[in-house]
This record gives C-alpha cells, structure tokens and sequence, in this order.
C-alpha cells in the first residue's frame, strides 16, 4: 500500500493512466448505472404512492421528498456502489490478475517501474474521483424516475412532485452521501486491486481473486454504509 | 559482466538452489541450462530481482544489488532489457505503445526522437509496418521480436532471455537466436539466456552453464559440449535415442 502512494516515476504517465481509468470506470458504468438508478426512483415512486394512497393521511406531494431523501442518503450511494463492486471490482481484479500471471507486472518491474504506484494509484484515484459523480448523476435520474412513474401513473402532478423534491433539502444530506460515495470508491479500488495484483496461478485463481473481488468489497461496502449511517445521522 | 556467488534459495521446505555461482561475460551469449524444475528459471528471476536469494550476491559490474535499496536497484534495473517466456506484451497497447513505454516512463524525449527510436528497434528486429498492431494480431514469432524490440529501447547494459524460443518452430527460432546474438555482439551486452533448447546451445552459446537439481554441474563453451561422454549432461543433451544415434554414427566415421 505504502508503494502504490509513493512518488511517481513520471506524472505524466501516472496521469494519463488515472484519466484512462476514469473514462473506463465512469464512461463503463454509465449506462447500468443510469438504467438501475432511473428505475430505483421509479419504483421508490410507485411503493410509496401505493403505500400513501392506502393511509390517506400524507399528501402525495411529500413522495417526491421521500425519494430525493432515500437516493440521496441510501439508494444511490449504495446501489451504485453494490453495482460498481461487480462491474468495476471484478474488472480490476480479472485484469491485475491477468497481468500478474502473464508476467506483464513483472515486466513493469524490471524495467524500474513502481508496480503497485503505476497499476494501483492511478485505479484508486480515478475511483474516489469517478464514484462520487456517478453517485450524483444516479441521484439525478432515481428523482427523474420517480417523476415519470409517478406521473405516468397520475399519482401526482409534475409541479406537485417538485413541490416535494424541493422541500425541507438539507444539504447535510449530499455531505454524507458524497462521504459515503468516496469510501465505497476507496474500498472497491483497494480490495479489488489487492485481490487481482496479488494473484499466484493461472486462470482459475483469476477468476477465484474476481468473485473474492466482488463479494469483499460488497460485504465491505454495506457495513462501511451502516458504519457512516450511525456515526454522522 | 555479471558474477553470481554462491546463490541460495528455498521455498518452504525446497531448497531450490543450493549455492550457485557463475561468471556472465560481456559481449557474449551466456547460457543457462537444464531440465524443467532444475533451477535455471529461479536463477534467472534472483538475477533480475523478480526473487530475492536468501543467500549469497549478485553483482552487476561490481555493484551488489543485493545489498541495494528499492530505489538503488531501480537505477540497476533501467539498465536491464529482459525477453519474457511469454514475452509479456501490454494486451492494451499497440506494438508501437509497447515498445516506447520504457522511453515515455523514463525518458525525456521527444515525441518524435521516441518514433525514430521506437522505429529503429522494430526495424532492427525485422519488423516494419506493425506499430499499430497489438499483440493479439501477432504470431509467436513477431510477438518475441517485439519483445526483443522493447528489451533493447533503452539501450541496456544487460539483456535476459527467458526461453526465448518456447513455442516457436525450429526456423523461427534460429532467427530469433542469431537476432539476440547480434544484438548481443554489436551492443556489447552481457546477455544471459534461458533455455533447454539445444539447437540455442549449439548456435550461440559463446558460454554454457549446465544446472543440475540446483547446483551448477558443468560450466564451457559450445564447442567442449559435444566432447561430453557421460553423466547428467550427457543424459541432458542426448536425450533423444535419434541424437545418441547420430552422435554414436559420427563416432563409428571418426573411429574408420
């Protein structure tokens, strides 16, 4: 760990290969996360507004804070996060891991690279920075999905909806979501980099580190939320 | 010149080696040999570093790398080319991207100084008209001479081959023997190959060491290899009943 934040051989190169991590975690996972996150609002929109409906004591205009406040606090910081464990941890993983036993890491080495600063680093850097973003633009399109259920469905109007959306915003709120979004960032670069960089075998093992990969840094990732929820709510 | 003394080496309960010591001389192909499971592979990775001895040093040219620092040895190391069994390509990167990444890390030129010499590498391998490949597109054959290409980029000092003909045929890997000859010969590197491939032995081992179960049984030229008579070596090089054949025939001519 200590080598992957040591000094860089040449930024440069550290950069451009932060930026082509970026684009892969960030570009990569667009669409499933936008898919996932527009259909969590939508159907966060439609439970609540069956539940409201059978109480008949709230006014439907509140669903729209009920939901920008869950995917604000919970459902996209986590939902993404359980969802780039898969995409991206295991992808980190398989690709270390395919380095390591095709003897690309030891190449790195005796040229006089910094292996882990090269091939960790810029991973982990491009996640902390990328997490957060897509967890604001899952944010985004779970309250756009909530929208159109609930309008499509004349559960209540668009004005009514914003209405809610609108009100009683606390910006504490996106502070712990963007803590927890870098944190579950950290925590699927590191685990799914130990587990493919330090890999002894052949394909078997690679595929063995890419599942660890993923469940760890789920299991990581639901108690860190839980950890984050107690301590700062 | 690289000098090994007395190298030691284990894992967990296997001694793998057991005290290794050898001369590797400049200008010259060096060849490691022996049996799959002899040790040579370990010898080769304590010598680049991929492994630390528990025993024992290495130096490169008087320098004791295995009583250097991380950053001492890297200066070592960027004086080292090394041909992988599998040549180790960067899948991502084109033939191009590969061969310049040693130049993009650790050099300061230019992008066009790094195409001229990036160019002049592939030419010197023989291939032209395949830096925008990747590896995937390439043969066995190509992939090594781009190996070969990337190993030399920064000029080294001191070139490793780990079984540079693996999973090649028998012309091709004539031609990437005598290419790492020349290189060896024109550059004056040490170079230091290995191999169980005999026709390597008899084509450029300007100096043979024969491991055996971890110890160095026989050290010569090409030329003493053939006056062997007996023991492991013997076994070794005449595996084959087709080459013991061969070499009892050239006896019964010589012996006419």
């Amino acid at each position: 760990m200590y080598r992957a934040v040591s000094k860089p051989e040449k930024a440069a190169m550290y950069w451009k290969e932060t930026f082509r991590q970026a684009k892969d975690i960030g570009i990569g996972s667009l669409p499933i996360i936008a898919i996932v996150a527009t259909f969590i609002g939508a159907v966060s929109a439609v439970q609540f507004a069956y539940q409201f409906s059978s109480l008949n004591l709230v006014p439907m205009w509140w669903i729209g804070s009920v939901v920008r406040k869950a995917m604000i606090l919970e459902l996209a910081p986590t939902i993404s996060a359980l969802l780039l464990a898969g995409k991206v941890g295991s992808n980190i993983a398989s690709e270390l891991g395919t380095m390591r036993v095709t003897e690309q890491i030891d190449a790195l080495e005796i040229m006089g690279v910094n292996t882990p600063a090269y091939l960790i680093g810029p991973k982990m850097g491009a996640a902390i920075f990328v997490v957060p973003m897509l967890v604001v633009l899952a944010v985004f399109l779970g309250i756009m999905g909530g929208w159109w259920a609930g309008v499509g469905g004349h559960f209540y109007t668009t004005a009514e909806y914003f209405k809610g959306v609108q009100d009683g915003f606390k910006g504490y709120d996106v502070f712990i979501m963007m803590v927890k979004s870098v944190l579950f960032g950290f925590i699927i670069s590191s685990v799914s980099c130990y587990k493919g960089f330090t890999v002894q075998g052949g394909a078997v093992e690679i595929g063995q580190s890419s599942t660890q990969a993923v469940v760890y840094s789920s299991i990581f990732v639901v108690i860190v939320n839980f950890v984050v929820a107690f301590l700062l709510l | 010149m690289i000098e090994i003394k007395n190298i030691t080496k284990s894992f967990g309960t296997a001694q793998v080696l057991k005290g290794v010591s050898a001369t590797f001389e400049s200008g010259k192909c060096n060849l490691i040999i022996g049996k799959s499971g002899s040790g040579k592979t370990v010898t080769l990775k304590c010598m680049v570093g991929l492994l630390e001895p528990d025993s024992g040093y290495i130096l490169f040219d008087g320098r004791n790398i295995t009583e250097m620092k991380f950053n001492e040895r890297k200066e070592v190391r960027k004086e080292i080319g090394m041909l992988f069994q599998g040549t180790a390509l960067f899948d991502s990167l084109s033939v191009q991207e590969n061969v310049s990444f040693p130049l993009d890390m650790f050099s300061n030129m230019s992008a066009e100084e790094k195409l001229d010499r990036v160019n002049f590498c592939l030419g010197r391998v023989n291939l032209v008209n395949t830096n925008k490949k990747y590896p995937g597109e390439l043969s066995g054959g190509m992939k090594k001479r781009v190996g070969i290409a990337r190993a030399i980029v920064m000029n080294p000092k001191y070139l490793f081959c780990d079984e540079p003909n693996s999973g090649l045929d028998p012309k091709t890997s004539i031609v990437i023997d005598h290419l790492i000859q020349e290189i060896t010969e024109e550059y004056n590197i040490t170079t230091v190959v290995n191999t169980h491939d005999m026709n390597s032995v008899m084509g450029i081992g300007d100096k043979v060491i024969f491991i055996h179960e971890g110890s160095k049984y026989w050290e010569g030229t090409n030329k003493d290899i053939l006056k062997i008579t007996d023991g492991e070596l013997f076994d070794f090089i005449f595996a084959s009943d087709f080459l013991k054949d061969l070499r009892l025939r050239a006896h019964f001519e010589n012996d006419k």
